[in-house]
Order: C-alpha cells, then sequence, then structure tokens
C-alpha cells in the first residue's frame, strides 16, 4: 500500500501538467463572470472562516467568528466585544474545526453555518445574508468541542460532543483516575429556533469517557439517529499515542436524539450545573451577552433505547452517513478497512440480546458483524472522512498514504485513487453531506504544502486541492492556498444565496440605542467623564467634525454610516488609540469607538476604507483640554 | 366646420372619451417621467421618477445615491418639496379627467376640441416647466462645491440620451407620459372619426 500510494505521489507532478490546459479552463472564471459555487471553509486556529468561489478558488471573504479581526474590528467595538465573552473571560481567537450548513428536509437551505470552536467550547451561528457571526453558544460540562456542530436532518438540533473527557462536573482528581471512570463526556444538544436560528441548550447526556471525535446525523429513515466516532476506548491517559491504539475496535455510538428528547420530556433528566454565555448579536444592535447556568443532565441508564456501541476500526475519525440515510461509514485512523454500517442492520438487532457483546454505562455494545453492511477491503493508509456524490460513490480521504479513494456504497469496490498534496484531512463535495448532493467539485482539505507553493519561510501556506468529479474518472482541476488550516468545509451552490445577500442596513430599521439618523442629529453630551459623541458619515465627511474632551474623558465615538448604498462602507480611526484597530462600519449601520482622552493635544481622526473621490478629505480633529 | 363642431358624439367615440377620462386616473398611479443614470460605478444603474406629485428613486434608495453624487458638483438636493409645481398637477390632471366625463355627459365635438387644447397647451407648458426644472439644477451650482468644472452645466436631456462627466442619463416618458401621449392620440382620432361622418355622404 505504501508504495502504490508512493507512486501515485510521484506521478503526480506529471500528470498534473498534463491535465494543465484542459484544467485550466475548466477553473477559469472571465472577468465580470461569477463562480458556481460558494466553498466555506473553517480556519482551524485562526478561528475563522473564509469564502472562497468554484472553481476559481479565488478567496472572497474572512468571516471573523471565533477570532478578534484587525480589519474590521469585530470583538474589539462595544458592539461586538461581548461576542467572544465566555466562562473563562475574553476569549480573543480559539481553535475552529467543523462548518456546517442549515438544512430543510436534509437539503442545504442557505439561511446559517454553524462553526465549532474546539479549545473554548462554543458553538457559532453565521447568517448567510450578512456573512456575519450571529450567535455564539458556550458548551458547560464540556473539554474540546469537537464532535461539533453536526445537524438533524431539519436543523432541529446541534449536536456537540466532547474530545477530551475530563471529570464532569469538573474536580482536581489524580489523572490515573481516567481509566478507573471518573472521567465522563458530554453529548450536548443545541436547540435551533427554526424561525430566527437562536441557539439554546437542551439537554446534555453523560456518556463514558471516551475521546468523542466527529458525528453525523442520520437523513430520511435514520433521522432520529447520530452517530459519534470515539477512540481512546482503552482509556489511557498516558503515551496515548501508543495507548489507545491497542484496541482492535473502538466504538461508533449511535445515539437516538427522539428517544433523549422524549426522556427528557418525561422528566428523566435532572437539574445539573454548569455556567456558560450565549452571546448574541441583533442586527444593529450591540451583542447582549447573558450568563446562564445549569443544563438538564440525562444518564443513559434513565433512558433505555437512547444509544447503543458499534465496534468500529481501529480509532475511528469520520462517521458519516450517506444521503439515503442507510449507511453509516467509519474512518478509521489505523485501519486497513473502511467499515460500512447498516442502518436497518442496527434497527434489526440492536435490541436482541445475542447481538451484545456487553454493556458500558448501561450502553449496550452490540457485535461487530451485527450491524456490518460491507468491508471496502484495503483502500489506502489512514482513512478518515468520507463524502457522497449523490450518484452512488463515496469518496474517503486517506491521511497517511495522501489520497483521496472513490468507491462505490453497495460493492464497496475502490473505483480510483486520486493522490492528495499532502496528507489531506478532510475533504468536501458540494452538498456533500446533505440528502441532495449537488455533486461536480470536490475539495480535499490539506495539512502539509512542502513544494507546491513558492516557499515563504518555514511555515508554509495552508493548501487546498480541487478535484471536478462530474464525470466518470474524478480529475484535479487546482491547488489553491488557504487561510489559515483548512479544516473542514461546506460547499453551497451560488444560486442558493447570491440573490439573498444583503446590500445595506436600512437606516429605518436601525435600532442601535446611540444611532442617529440625521445629520441634524450629531452632537456631543457629557456625562460626567464619560463624553458620547453621536457622529454621522456620508461621503465625504463627519458631523460633528471638529471635538473638543478633556484629558482623562473615556469617550465613545458612537458612529453611523448613514449612506445607503450597496458597498459604501466607511472607515474610522483616531490617531495613536492604543487599545482600537480601526472600525468599518457597514450603509446604516452604527459602531462604538471607544477612547481614553490622553494628554492635552490635536489628534486626527480620519476615514480609513477608500470611500469616494474625497476620501482622503474624510478627516477631522479632536482637541484634548488639559 | 360649426357643423363638425356641434355635432352630438357617436355613441362609440362617447365610450372612448369615457375611457380617455379612466385612462387618465390611472395617471395617479404610474411614474409620468423617468431618468435613468449609467456610471461604471453604478453597475446596477441609478433613477429617479417623476410622478403627478412626487419625485422619487427608481429604487428605495436611489434618490439618495443621486443627491449624494450630485453634491460633489454643487447641484441642489432633488427633493419634492422643492417642486412646487407637483402641488398643483393633480388638479389639472383632476380638471382633464373632469373635462372627459363633462364630454361624456354632454357629448359635443367641440368639448374634445376643447380638451386636446387642454392637453396640448399643458403639455408644452409642462416640458417647458420640466427643461426650465432641469436647466436651473444643472446650471445653478453652487461655487463652493468640491469639483467645479470649469464652463461645465450639468443639465440632463429633455428626451434622449446625454454624456455628463462619466455619467450617461437618460429621460424618456414612463407609463403615465405614454398614456397621456396616447390619450391626446386617440381624441384626434375620434376628431378625425367625427369629421369623416360629417362630410362624407352617406
Ligand atoms: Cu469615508
Amino acid at each position: 500500500m505504501v508504495l502504490i500510494s508512493l507512486g501515485y505521489g510521484c506521478k503526480g507532478g506529471a500528470a498534473t501538467a498534463a491535465l494543465a490546459s484542459d484544467a485550466a479552463k475548466r477553473v477559469y472564471v472571465a472577468p465580470g463572470e461569477k463562480d458556481e459555487v460558494y466553498a466555506f471553509l473553517s480556519g482551524g486556529f485562526s478561528g475563522q472562516m473564509s469564502v472562497y468561489g468554484i472553481p476559481s478558488t479565488r478567496l472572497f471573504k474572512i468571516i471573523p467568528v471565533f477570532s478578534v479581526f484587525p480589519e474590521n474590528g469585530y470583538g474589539y467595538d462595544e458592539e461586538t466585544k461581548n461576542m467572544l465573552r465566555t466562562t473563562h473571560g475574553y476569549v480573543p481567537w480559539d481553535d475552529s474545526h467543523h462548518i456546517e450548513a442549515s438544512m430543510t428536509d436534509g437539503k442545504q437551505d442557505g439561511r446559517w453555518l454553524f462553526l465549532n470552536a474546539n479549545n473554548t467550547p462554543r458553538l457559532a451561528r453565521i447568517d448567510l445574508r450578512s456573512f456575519e457571526t450571529k450567535e455564539i453558544i458556550e458548551i458547560p460540562n464540556s473539554a474540546g468541542n469537537h464532535a461539533s456542530p453536526f445537524a438533524t436532518e431539519n436543523t432541529e438540533y446541534l449536536m456537540a460532543a466532547t474530545r477530551f473527557s475530563v471529570p464532569i462536573p469538573q474536580a482536581s482528581v489524580p489523572i490515573e483516575n481516567f481509566s478507573k471512570g471518573d472521567f465522563k463526556g458530554t453529548v450536548t444538544m443545541v436547540k435551533v429556533d427554526p424561525k430566527s436560528g437562536r441557539l439554546s441548550l437542551e439537554l446534555q447526556i453523560l456518556v463514558p469517557g471516551f475521546d468523542y471525535d466527529l458525528s453525523h446525523c442520520g437523513k430520511g429513515k435514520s433521522h432520529d439517529w447520530c452517530f459519534f466516532t470515539s477512540y481512546n476506548s482503552e482509556q489511557a491517559y498516558k503515551m496515548i499515542e501508543v495507548g489507545a491504539s491497542k484496541n482492535d475496535k473502538d466504538y461508533i455510538l449511535a445515539f437516538n436524539w427522539v428517544r433523549a428528547k422524549q426522556c427528557l420530556d418525561q422528566g428523566k433528566a435532572s437539574n445539573f450545573g454548569g455556567e456558560y454565555y450565549r452571546n448574541y448579536l441583533p442586527e444593529n444592535q450591540p451583542a447582549i451577552s447573558e450568563k446562564l447556568s445549569g443544563v438538564k443532565m440525562l444518564q443513559p441508564k434513565d433512558c433505555p433505547g437512547v444509544m447503543y456501541y458499534m465496534p468500529t476500526p481501529k480509532s475511528p475519525h469520520g462517521t458519516d452517513v450517506d444521503p439515503t440515510g442507510e449507511y453509516i461509514v467509519g474512518g478509521g485512523k489505523l485501519a486497513t478497512v473502511i467499515p460500512v454500517h447498516s442502518f436497518s442492520k442496527l434497527m434489526d438487532v440492536k435490541d436482541k440480546p445475542e447481538h451484545r457483546s456487553g454493556m458500558i454505562m448501561d450502553i449496550p455494545i452490540l457485535k461487530y458483524e451485527s450491524t456490518l453492511a460491507g468491508e471496502v477491503k484495503k483502500p489506502c493508509l489512514g482513512p478518515l472522512h468520507t463524502e457522497f456524490d449523490g450518484k452512488g460513490y463515496a469518496y474517503t480521504s486517506c491521511f497517511v498514504s495522501s489520497e483521496v479513494v472513490k468507491w462505490e456504497l453497495g460493492t464497496w469496490e475502490v473505483e480510483q485513487h486520486l493522490p492528495a498534496y499532502y496528507s489531506v484531512g478532510h475533504l468536501s463535495i458540494v452538498g456533500g453531506s446533505s440528502k441532495d448532493p449537488y455533486g461536480k467539485y470536490l475539495i480535499a482539505l490539506n495539512k502539509i504544502t512542502k513544494d507546491r507553493y513558492l516557499p515563504v519561510g518555514m511555515e508554509l501556506p495552508q493548501s487546498a486541492q480541487l478535484y471536478d468529479i462530474s464525470g466518470g474518472k474524478a480529475e484535479l482541476l487546482s491547488d489553491f492556498p488557504t487561510v489559515g488550516e483548512p479544516h473542514y468545509s461546506q460547499m453551497i451552490p451560488a444560486k442558493l444565496l447570491m440573490d439573498k445577500a444583503a446590500k445595506i442596513y436600512p437606516l429605518e430599521e436601525n435600532k442601535h440605542p446611540y444611532a442617529i439618523k440625521n445629520e441634524k442629529d450629531a452632537r456631543v453630551v457629557r456625562e460626567g467623564n464619560t463624553v458620547r459623541v453621536y457622529m454621522t458619515q456620508i461621503r465625504s465627511h463627519f458631523k460633528p467634525d471638529t471635538i473638543e474632551v478633556r484629558s482623562g474623558d473615556t469617550v465613545f465615538f458612537h458612529v453611523t454610516n448613514l449612506e445607503q448604498d450597496f458597498d459604501i462602507p466607511h472607515g474610522f480611526a483616531v490617531g495613536g488609540a492604543p487599545e482600537m484597530p480601526n472600525l468599518l462600519i457597514m450603509p446604516g449601520q452604527t459602531r462604538t469607538f471607544k477612547w481614553k482622552a490622553p494628554k492635552p493635544g490635536i489628534y486626527p481622526f480620519y476615514c480609513t476604507d477608500f470611500c469616494s473621490a474625497l476620501h482622503q478629505e474624510m478627516q477631522q480633529y479632536i482637541r484634548v483640554l488639559p | 366646420m360649426q357643423e363638425l363642431l356641434l355635432k352630438k358624439i357617436s355613441k362609440m367615440n362617447r365610450l372612448l372619451i369615457l375611457g380617455v377620462g379612466l385612462l387618465f386616473v390611472s395617471v395617479y398611479f404610474l411614474p409620468i417621467w423617468h431618468i435613468s443614470l449609467a456610471a461604471p460605478q453604478y453597475p446596477e444603474g441609478l433613477g429617479m421618477k417623476i410622478w403627478i406629485d412626487k419625485i422619487t428613486g427608481s429604487s428605495t434608495y436611489d434618490l439618495q445615491n443621486i443627491n449624494l453624487l450630485n453634491h460633489y458638483i454643487g447641484m441642489h438636493e432633488i427633493v419634492s418639496e422643492s417642486v412646487p409645481e407637483l402641488l398643483f398637477m393633480p388638479y389639472v390632471l383632476g380638471f382633464l379627467i373632469f373635462g372627459a366625463f363633462v364630454t361624456f355627459i354632454h357629448p359635443r365635438v367641440y368639448l374634445i376640441v376643447l380638451g386636446i387644447l387642454n392637453i396640448v397647451i399643458l403639455g408644452i407648458l409642462g416640458m417647458y416647466d420640466f427643461w426650465r426644472w432641469e436647466y436651473n439644477y444643472g446650471h445653478n451650482l453652487n461655487p463652493e462645491a468640491p469639483i467645479v468644472v470649469p464652463g461645465m452645466a450639468y443639465q440632463p436631456p429633455l428626451l434622449g440620451c446625454k454624456e455628463m462627466l462619466n455619467i450617461t442619463a437618460c429621460s424618456f416618458p414612463s407609463w403615465g407620459g405614454i398614456i397621456l401621449f396616447l390619450s391626446l392620440g386617440i381624441l384626434i382620432w375620434v376628431i378625425w372619426d367625427e369629421r369623416r361622418r360629417v362630410y362624407v355622404p352617406k
């Protein structure tokens, strides 16, 4: 296998060259023309999300989610700084892995995207009209929110499971106690309001102390179920790379969330501690940050039928459900096969004692063969994650052998090996995790670049690769560098989003408490040592334009952009302001710049976004009096 | 001639006059004129509509954006309140509608002739007024404007298209204006039809 994959790696360069001219045509989007697909890539350790056009792979936008953003001041200004508040304090950036698209009836509906923060467990909702982060909810009783945020078929719930099991509730216990069962994991059901998208914690379920890695929810017949991979079923706590790789099988946890909700309604969950923040950014108003406490916690023993373990070879990563909802594909990082479980078989055997091999915390363990639909034999090294093209084929990424393998559902035969440069993690097909994949494009989200681009020091650009999967054989079209680590992606057909993208904030709907809608209302108001400047911007001036404050005053510039024209933001920056970057204020939006008036002198302020012919004249002065 | 002027209008033509009166009612709800502006930085276009009683942008924020562009060259802000004609225009239209109903009740050819004269005179006055208004906006510039191009005026065309700096301005009648022209045509046709019946031997 290693030889085969190395062989592919060597031939890769030549193959790419032969393909080049034809591939160039297929990714070329002429000036003024639009791409066919939006690709949303999570930023991994950058905590952001980036938006690309496919097939051109042009970068359109970076959406700050769990990270402060110098370009527009997200996370710094008075309106958005509370978005990054947590029970651990203000967290300026985090590690973000998985993007999920909202769905209706299992199909992408183009309303929201969801993203997880791994380190400080949180979930975010990004609005697909404004392409802005609108809500962040913290997940209590969790350590490492990795298997998150995976949505049920109608986005009823988002699932979030812990990567690192810890004592729940937190306690300082000897680490050796991990293997004695003192450490636990949780599965969290985050409810999504179908109209507003607002997030709330509905229920947590206490699960055995393994490491929960990834998840996917069912569709169609498996609508009621979500599936979580787990590794370290050995509960090793020293040299985990060895200790956690011993067992021949770890588990996919099959979780019946409809049943869990039933048990909650029957009062079988109990009140449990756990504090968390929920930060919500209403349209054109400052973020509302609430500190909440307590969750409903369910023990599997109190709710029979809620969970089952399906043994799955060697530290599975992906658990991916095919568009029909029948097949659950495991990606065993260290396995030599790709195991596929059958949902029908699971339903058949789950409550028959002869198909069980044991129990963990009252969760039945089923026999491997009892739920197995088939195995793809010797597909590659290190299969991780699988997506589907909707035409009966599955594509699995293989980290160790740096390739994507195409195989057929049902026959379990490998059809094609596609080299990846290099060490592919997740991959993404347009709509590939939904009930109705749009197929056509696949991107491989790679971990290592080596010789693919001009070297730029020791940290090379992060990279992804685009393949055309519309024909019989998939073909590599292009490589493209990415922002942050391209961890996972959702790709959405452009036609679902482009026409409803917001162009302005209508001024008449601006409910910001410090907004003014007319230059005539521009003014400076003193409240003790606090000065509020109600300021307007329009091409190409500010009002008020000259301001006097006293040294030591706390000055709030509440700046409203009066423009109602698409793509006319204005900027705002004050000379030498040490704590704030510049703000970018959208048409019709109000944002606040906080400034501690320094020692007496004259301080300029100006517009930082080139807005008009007289942009350079969009500048004025603040006099600081002694 | 006198015979024609005093002639009672045929039943069908009488109904046509009533139709014209009713058609005029729709002019209250339709823009009369449309000025569109095209510039590279406005790929989706900008425009304004002149109604019987107001001026609006072609879409919600167009007028505001036109005014923002205009302020660089020192044009006055275009707002409905600054055009006093818009205050009495609805009554002029009302008068024409009233005339159509009078003609329907008292169907004589001379009333149609009066109607045509009214429309033509009002039309000429209206177009002159519109031209004068455009002239004032285009020439009466703020001398303190940021951009002053010596000798440059920004008068939009009365009818047709014209280049002004990087903007192409086009001015054409809109549905209300088309209806007014159409009505005039119908009235002239009615007179021609009545005349034919008087002079053609039966
Ligand atoms: Cu500006």
